[in-house]
């Protein structure tokens, strides 16, 4: 199950990542292709002008990559769920086989395990997407909010609510990271030191989330394909976005 | 009562198989009892290691139909009605005789582990901690040593790390240390290159099967990391501790 899950998320995102069309449908932006840097607008379904932070996009763009915005910024939420501590749990297992189940021997080389020690250091750099990640709930909170207004009229389509529910998902994925949890307040021996101190408080609260990490993982993984195929698919006209505009 | 099919290891360090039996298992009963039905009815010679009967004291661990269990926790109307259930002793632990394992390796591991080392006492004679404070060393300190987590671990279950790697069952030792308000031996440098927090990989095996449902991975081992990035690969807080004046040991 988290083989054919995570398989289809890696292809489906692949796939989204190089189409560098139909990602906007207003007043819609697919989180995929958040925040706009720059706006190909020679594309059909590509984002307005004024929704890109720089502008056109860059003439010295080589041809043979496709003008997509997501191809700039996608590396960031890519890079936190690959190194997040529960994902790494599922995907060596599932794709490494090491182990392929508990108390199943390893389906890897009979190469000596270095486990995170070798070139796998890198996984310890969580922290640092970590950070990228807690900016990109601002970035996809502005968008939710935004979808609010078509053309400066306030209104409510189903595209509104999916972009509501997609950054609540990977907000809630956010803020129970790992990482989040030690630097917030894990790394001290003394949270509280007998006082009710904000520290603490933060604490428990992440330690909630991270106690539901992996239900916040799954569900968002999901969520944001399915609110980049429903943006992609009123962007192509495929279906109506029912609203009250 | 009803007749089951059990195949339990029988042999020692030398070898050995599985063999048969046909058991009648009352209603209630746990694998345990049918073992000891077994070693009164057909087996005499059956070596088991048991001791509270209540999950408690982690002596009868063994593998179950291939999953490490305590066996005195383990229900018979958890298996189907005609499924044939295999006992065979841990496989990360030298066989002594049919179920029963040499776990001593664990005994040396924990005495590579510094001793606790409070700070002085306060002014008032009292080692003054808080409640919130230690409710997260606290939740280590149920753990039962029945060393299942020790056995799932593929790093020395299967992959001969024994000399490199520690265990879930001491790295949660080394964290309600390292994480407790009144020690301040700095553990860090240990953990990372003698006990080797690297090595594991996070594949929360440990954590599925700890009968006392300690957050072995959560709550220990990734904190310890954590706490490893913090001493080694972050250079943020490294920069964060020079301007500090802080010097830590690596």
């Amino acid at each position: 199950m988290t083989f054919v899950v995570f398989t289809t998320f890696v292809i489906y995102t692949t796939w989204a990542l190089f189409q560098a069309e139909y990602y906007y449908a207003e007043p819609y932006l697919s989180p995929y292709y958040s925040p706009v840097l720059f706006t190909d607008l020679s594309q059909p379904g590509a984002a307005p002008l004024e929704h890109a932070w720089f502008g056109s996009w860059p003439s010295w763009w080589p041809d043979f990559i496709p003008s997509s915005p997501a191809m700039l910024i996608l590396v960031f939420p890519l890079s936190f769920r690959m190194s997040c501590y529960y994902y790494r749990k599922a995907y060596y297992r599932s794709f490494a086989g090491s182990p392929p189940g508990c108390a199943v021997g390893p389906l890897a080389s009979k190469k000596k395990y270095r486990g995170e020690t070798f070139l796998l250091l890198i996984q310890n750099l969580h922290r640092f997407a970590l950070y990228a990640a807690l900016a990109f709930i601002f970035l996809l909170g502005y968008d939710a909010v935004i979808s609010f207004w078509r053309y400066g009229e306030f209104g409510i389509g189903v595209g509104s609510i999916i972009l509501c529910i997609n950054v609540v998902l990977i907000a809630g994925y956010t803020f129970g990271c790992h990482s989040l949890r030690h630097l917030i307040g894990g790394r001290k021996d003394c949270m509280s030191c007998g006082k009710n101190t904000a520290q603490y408080e933060a604490w428990k609260r992440v330690s909630w989330f991270n106690a539901r990490h992996m239900q916040f993982a799954w569900l968002s993984l999901v969520w944001v394909m399915v609110t980049d195929l429903y943006v992609r698919l009123v962007a192509m006209g495929k279906i109506t976005d029912l609203n009250t505009w | 009562m009803a007749k089951r099919s059990f195949k339990v290891w029988r042999g020692d360090a030398s070898g050995g198989e599985f063999k048969s039996f046909e058991v009648d298992v009352d209603p209630g009963m746990v694998v345990l009892d049918v073992l000891h039905r077994i070693q009164s009815r057909q087996a005499n010679d059956l070596a088991l290691r048991w001791n509270c009967k209540a999950g408690k004291c982690g002596s009868c661990s063994m593998e179950i139909n291939g999953k490490p269990r305590l066996a005195c926790m383990t229900r018979m109307n958890s298996f189907g009605d005609d499924e044939t259930i295999t006992t065979q002793p841990l496989k990360t632990f030298p066989v002594i005789k049919d179920l029963v394992t040499d776990v001593s390796w664990n005994y040396k591991q924990n005495q590579r582990i510094a001793k606790f080392k409070p700070r002085p006492r306060e002014a008032d004679g009292t080692h003054r901690m808080y409640q919130e404070d230690v409710d997260r060393v606290q939740e280590f300190r149920k753990c039962i040593e029945c060393y299942l987590c020790q056995d799932v671990c593929h790093v020395i279950r299967d992959r001969g790390a024994k000399d490199e790697f520690v265990g879930p069952r001491f790295m949660i030792r080394l964290a309600s240390l390292e994480m407790h308000p009144l020690d301040t031996d700095d553990r860090i440098p240990e953990i990372r290159k003698e006990f080797g927090s690297g090595l594991c990989n996070i594949t929360r095996c440990c954590t599925e099967v700890c009968p006392e449902h300690i957050g072995i991975t959560d709550n220990g081992i990734i904190p310890l990391k954590e706490r490893v990035v913090d001493r080694y690969f972050d250079p943020v807080a490294g920069l964060l501790r020079k301007v500090r004046g802080i010097t830590v040991r690596k």
